[in-house]
């Protein structure tokens, strides 16, 4: 039960990330639909790792863990060029 | 024992981590790097020649928990282009970044992307590929916005975005195979997939992520701008070989892991999208003002050629004739990225030494510098399929199958993107012949216009006329 509801969970925050980004223009909006979407995915991961009485399966989770580090090192590098092209337009 | 596929990811990674640390040595050090990783690159190939796939589970560790390394005749084709390229992208590179600068952020990043990509042709399970898809998608951005313009950074910033929009769905869709088989070995994968709601899910959103990476139609809004804008080493990587590698990810899922579930309306459907992308691509390519944005579209039409190949793959039975097809499709994309790669690396001179790249004031090129004009007209040989470039081998396959499949309507898309391709390489070629021809000196600029040259070269001539030794490496065919 509980894993349907975290799985649920995810795939929801999937859907409303994925709407925020086509639906909003400014870039730290989409940046942070993309980090919702992205949290969708690791939720869903998550949620499928539990397998009842045995321990749980740590494929997912060592997933999560390099999905999390990727996710960061772009949302900076996306900064980084926004603020580029911000500094940009303030000089002129 | 060294390891010839871990060393194909390693060097260059190597390489990029050194000329990271000791930036005043960049340039010495990724010319080193490059030409070890070709040689790294040459030995997976002698290796695949001989024994037809090679397997490597990386420190010992079995799956799941370890990384494992496979090449089959498929990877090592695209390996040795991507090293063709990457040597020719290089060599270019020492001449076009003159100021110390450029060099120095060019090297690190273009060497990441080198391992990135040959991580992602030789990674064998899902998640590693996904790994390496956001490696390729952060690096060609950081690349691609190298000139610091506005229109550079905007437009690969929403090349950035775009791109971790379609590794999120890829992403999505690997949760639910790994939910459903338990497993993301791309092997284990294809022995154990069944067709059903969850599997169909998983290829429809895995193909979608992909799609907005290969910019297959209608998802190519960002290549244009993106690559148009680089500079031209980099536009050369991202058109040639980027692209390219998502479109094998694509390859691999429709026609190894997900075969079962493939219906012929859902391979008919990518056709019909390949179709779409051939006739606009190549009617904007042709409407373009500038050199470097025909390259650009014309690249969107080249991946609409190779998801022609999908309906006729999957109509076709197991045999020799698919076996044919297969190796055309193969060779299809090898003659695009070597040419594409050429074109864009003659577009990048002839900018310079116009101080612009607008097609309709290009007159006189053709005297100013004779052997990229060469290369221009070179390159357009193969993007039009004229003999004996390999692409007119894979275009005559594609359409004999057509005819044998009863799928005749893709011969005209071919024969109408056949068509405007002619156009617009002889668009360009009349503007740059506009003047009283006297050139004096073949070649101006060795250093970058050799390596243009025999990239192009590579795709007219080498594949056209050795296409049988692909036969051979892709395993197929064998005693025919």
């Amino acid at each position: 039960m509980a894993q349907l509801l975290y799985g649920g969970a995810g795939v929801v925050l999937f859907a409303l990330g994925l709407w925020a980004f086509l639906v909003y223009t400014p870039l730290l909006r989409k940046l942070i639909a993309l980090n919702i979407m992205g949290s969708g995915v690791f939720h869903l991961l998550i949620a499928i790792a539990e397998r009842g009485e045995l321990p749980p399966d740590p494929v997912p989770h060592a997933l999560v863990l390099t999905g999390i580090v990727v996710a960061v090192s772009a949302t900076a590098l996306a900064l980084a060029m926004g603020r580029r092209l911000e500094e940009d337009e303030g000089g002129r | 024992m060294v390891d010839s596929l871990a060393l194909a990811v390693s060097v260059p990674l190597v390489g990029g981590l050194l000329a990271t640390a000791i930036p005043k040595r960049a340039q010495a050090l990724g010319l080193l790097a490059s030409l070890v990783a070709v040689i790294a690159v040459a030995w997976v190939l002698v290796g695949v020649w001989q024994e037809g796939s090679l397997r490597s589970e990386l420190g010992g560790w079995a799956a799941p928990l370890g990384i494992a390394l496979v090449a089959d005749g498929l990877s090592a084709a695209l390996l040795a282009m991507a090293a063709l390229v990457a040597l020719g992208v290089g060599v270019y590179a020492t001449g076009y970044f003159r100021r110390g600068d450029a060099a120095a952020h060019f090297w690190p990043l273009w060497l990441l992307l080198w391992a990135a990509l040959n991580g992602l042709l030789l990674a064998a399970d899902l998640f590693n590929i996904y790994v390496t898809l956001e490696l390729l998608g952060l690096t060609a951005a950081a690349l691609g916005a190298l000139t610091g313009s506005v229109e550079a950074v905007s437009a690969n910033l929403r090349y950035l975005l775009v791109g971790l929009l379609g590794s999120m769905t890829y992403l999505l869709g690997v949760a639910l195979l790994y939910t459903a088989h338990g497993t993301l070995d791309l092997g284990l994968l294809a022995a154990v997939i069944q067709p059903g709601p969850v599997a169909a899910s998983a290829l429809v959103l895995m193909t979608a992520g992909l799609a907005l990476k290969a910019a297959l139609f209608p998802l190519h809004f960002w290549l244009p701008p993106a690559h148009a804008n680089a500079p031209a080493p980099v536009s050369a990587a991202l058109s040639a070989l980027v692209v390219k590698a998502a479109f094998y990810l694509i390859l691999r899922l429709w026609l190894d892991v997900f075969a079962p579930v493939v219906t012929p309306w859902a391979a008919s459907l990518m056709g019909l999208l390949g179709a779409m992308a051939i006739i606009w691509g190549s009617w904007r390519a042709l409407r373009s003002e500038r050199l470097k944005l025909l390259a650009a579209y014309s690249t969107v039409a080249q991946i609409g050629y190779l998801c022609l190949f999908i309906p006729l793959l999957q109509a076709l039975p197991p045999g020799s004739e698919r076996d044919d097809l297969f190796v055309a499709l193969v060779l299809m994309a090898l003659t695009h990225g070597l040419a594409k790669a050429g074109l864009f690396l003659a577009a990048g001179l002839v900018q310079r030494d116009a101080g612009h790249d607008r097609i309709d004031d290009l007159g006189g090129t053709a005297q100013n510098m004779p052997a990229t004009t060469f290369t221009i007209a070179l390159a357009g040989t193969a993007l039009i399929g004229l003999p004996p470039s390999g692409s007119f081998i894979g275009k005559w396959i594609l359409m004999t199958s057509a005819i044998e499949s009863g799928q005749w309507w893709w011969i005209l898309v071919i024969l109408v993107g056949t068509l405007l391709a002619a156009a617009y390489v002889f668009r360009v070629l009349s503007r740059a012949f506009n003047l009283e021809p006297t050139p004096r000196r073949f070649v101006t600029q060795a250093r970058t216009e050799v390596p243009a040259l025999l990239l192009a070269l590579a795709s007219v001539a080498v594949l056209g006329l050795a296409a049988d030794s692909l036969w051979r490496l892709l395993g197929m065919g064998e005693g025919a």
